[in-house]
């Protein structure tokens, strides 16, 4: 929107935040004393691994063999021409085994517990879908495994929660609060404090205290690696945009993260828009929140004048959070990433559309990108170029969507 | 000197523990709680640790989740926390310090909560998920205002970090006895004799130590190593005990306030 006219001074790719974790004002470490030691020693780890050619020459391989990349990248021609604009491809995520982008980073950390030799694993999940990859990367290497999932995502997603159990992992339900991601992530913090020593917390997204947000877009800088070079085999350019649904972030930042320094490619993350713009019923944070600190990290919120951290709303458990990771705010201070919000009402019909013109059932999360990458096909002439991440499949949305479409 | 250090020194004058005292803001509501803390600071209490309730306790057990949650229904805000301290503070002069979690403050502005903080009478601030490291602008505006400002020591913390949080703390340094989230415990850690006086190596600040401290004998094998005892959960279980007969939780706690603090009496010889 208005800030392409502001041109942003240049990314350097490999640049890191700041020792603290820090990009410019977002992310840094808050987190309890307890913690502390282990985030540091998180960060050492990771920081040995990420040059070890060792580590990364395993993670390709199982990223490859057991997760099933790369991924193709799609031409929706059928979206397409029912949008009439630009074209359209897929970023297929969906495609990758346990069925998200989240098995690239599970895998990942999972080999990094392994090589720091802790043996039992926790994660918090919201749609399952991190939760899945976690408890499948833990079955894969003979890990411990204890997934945290409020009680309402336990009823919305029980298909995930009965995978992950065959997968051997442990489904701790959290009764607190909204029974939602942000209480799943308190309950999994609370098991990191009292079992820091032997315990591993494979944190899902792009957000949380530093070196998560780091190393999770690290993680999923692939994607926008394979997309790339998809793209400029395909069509011999550069797309003009990227779109990617924002919960924590890390598909978005995972798909952006390669294109940051093409400043001629426009990239939009879109954040859950709920019922609408009304206090408690969305997640959009860039919309209706404001800088504060939760769960380790300072960023976008939705919380009260008190602080308080507000109710959220989502049709997709998966973007049903009160925050956004630090990245994402900082890079939209800087005018280079733009954020929009898709509706549930929006999600839901294009959930139908995209599963009815290409055969493909989307994520209700990746539904989101998906919304707004038609509106911006519309807008834009048949010679331009978009890529929507298509992070996940919808199989484990197909029972919610069916109860929701019979009340409709 | 400021009223905690006052108050750290009056116990070791007396040849014993200090005893601080932990109930949540506010819970079950706003008057219960004030006859809640009053009946403590009447009965041995020497600190009184005020948590400020917020949506997200990470750091905390299920007891003390369930007294924010149990406060934040019964109406409590930040004006009203600090509504309660200006209550409290006609009465006593007993130290308060808030237990709290960092977006309580940041959202108002560091240096507008701290003002008004420190107006209403708190004495220090806690807050639970703010490591040194990034707490510059808070303990500036204490400084300025003349708040403490209480970091804890975990059993995990190093040697190398323990220098960190001597430079940045004031009043008192909280040392958390056992890894894990508040709440009640069969036994006291094992090691606290030896972990305080690592801690005393890099500070001459009082060390208090918390977290699963629940009966006089523990209050009393605590109190025997260290400057300060914090009880928590046991208080507020005095309370979950007593939420269908409010005008009984203020005596209930009197009598288990009294209790406890006779632990600390004969700590020392």
């Amino acid at each position: 929107m208005s800030a392409n006219s502001n041109v942003p001074p240049p990314l350097d790719r490999f640049s890191q935040p700041d020792p603290g974790g820090h990009f410019g004002s977002y992310g840094g470490v808050f987190v309890p004393e307890t913690l502390m030691t282990a985030l540091k020693e998180l960060g050492e780890a990771y920081d040995v691994a990420r040059k070890d050619p060792a580590f990364i020459n395993e993670l390709r391989l199982h990223l490859k063999e057991f997760a099933g990349r790369p991924t193709q990248l799609y031409f929706a021609e059928r979206l397409t021409q029912h949008a009439g604009g630009a074209k359209i491809y897929l970023k297929r995520e969906d495609l990758l085994h346990t069925g998200a982008h989240k098995i690239n980073n599970a895998l990942a950390q999972a080999l990094l517990a392994k090589r720091m030799g802790k043996k039992r694993i926790i994660a918090e999940t919201g749609a399952g879908q991190h939760g899945v990859a976690t408890a499948a990367a833990c079955a894969k290497f003979g890990l411990e495994c204890v997934v945290y999932m409020g009680a309402h995502d336990m009823e919305r997603q029980a298909l995930n929660v009965f995978r992950m159990r065959l997968m051997g992992a442990e489904v701790r339900g959290v009764e607190a609060g909204q029974k939602t991601l942000k209480e799943a992530i308190n309950e999994a913090m609370r098991d990191w404090v009292t079992n820091v020593r032997a315990t591993h917390y494979i944190l899902g997204t792009a957000y949380g205290a530093h070196p998560y947000p780091m190393m999770v877009r690290d993680f999923h800088r692939v994607i926008g690696q394979e997309a790339k070079e998809q793209i400029l085999a395909r069509e011999g350019r550069l797309p003009d945009e990227l779109i990617a649904c924002v919960g924590g972030g890390s598909n978005a930042i995972g798909l952006f993260f390669e294109f940051l320094e093409d400043l001629g490619v426009k990239m939009t993350g879109v954040e859950a828009g709920g019922h609408g713009i009304k206090r408690g019923e969305h997640a959009a944070r860039f919309a209706g929140g404001r800088l504060g600190v939760l769960q380790g990290c300072k960023t976008f919120l939705l919380q009260d004048a008190d602080g308080q951290i507000e109710l959220t709303h989502s049709v997709s458990a998966g973007l049903d959070y009160a925050a956004v990771g630090p990245e994402h705010a900082f890079y939209r201070d800087r005018g280079r990433i733009q954020f929009a919000y898709a509706t549930d009402d929006e999600v839901l019909e294009t959930f139908q559309l995209c599963s009815r013109l290409e055969g493909i059932i989307p994520a209700l999360e990746s539904t989101h990108a998906l919304v707004e990458g038609l509106k911006r096909a519309k807008s834009l002439s048949k010679d331009k170029v978009i890529i929507v991440n298509l992070s996940g499949r919808g199989d484990k949305d197909v029972q919610q969507v069916q109860a929701m479409l019979a009340k409709k | 000197m400021s009223r905690l250090t006052a108050a750290f020194d009056r116990a070791r004058s007396e040849n014993r523990a200090a005893f601080v005292a932990y109930l949540c803001a506010g819970d079950p509501d706003f008057e219960s709680s004030v006859a809640a803390c009053r009946a403590l600071l009447a009965n041995g209490v020497d600190v009184l640790e005020l948590g400020v309730p917020f949506s997200d306790p990470l750091a905390d057990g299920l007891t003390n989740q369930l007294a924010a949650q149990r406060a934040l229904e019964g109406g409590m805000t930040a004006a009203r926390v600090f509504e309660l301290v200006r209550k409290l503070r006609e009465t006593s002069q007993v130290p308060v310090v808030f237990y709290t979690y960092y977006n309580l403050v940041f959202s108002q502005g560091v240096e507008a909560y701290v003002r008004e903080a420190r107006a209403a009478g708190v004495d220090a601030l806690l807050t639970l998920d703010l490591p040194p490291e990034e707490a510059g602008e808070l303990i500036a505006a204490c400084r300025q205002h003349g708040l403490d400002t209480v970091f804890i020591v975990a059993p995990t913390t190093p040697e190398s970090r323990l220098q960190v949080i001597a430079a940045a703390a004031t009043g008192f340094i909280y040392y958390v006895s056992r890894e894990g989230v508040t709440g009640v415990r069969d036994q006291v850690a094992q090691d606290i004799p030896a972990a305080v006086a690592r801690i005393k190596r890099h500070t001459s600040l009082p060390v208090a130590v918390g977290f699963g401290i629940s009966t006089r004998a523990q209050v009393a094998e605590v109190g025997a190593a260290a400057d300060g005892v914090v009880v928590g959960s046991a208080l507020v279980n005095c309370i979950r005990d007593n939420l269908r007969d409010r005008s009984r939780i203020a005596p209930v706690l009197a009598a288990k306030a009294a209790e406890l603090s006779a632990g600390v009496k004969r700590t020392r010889a």
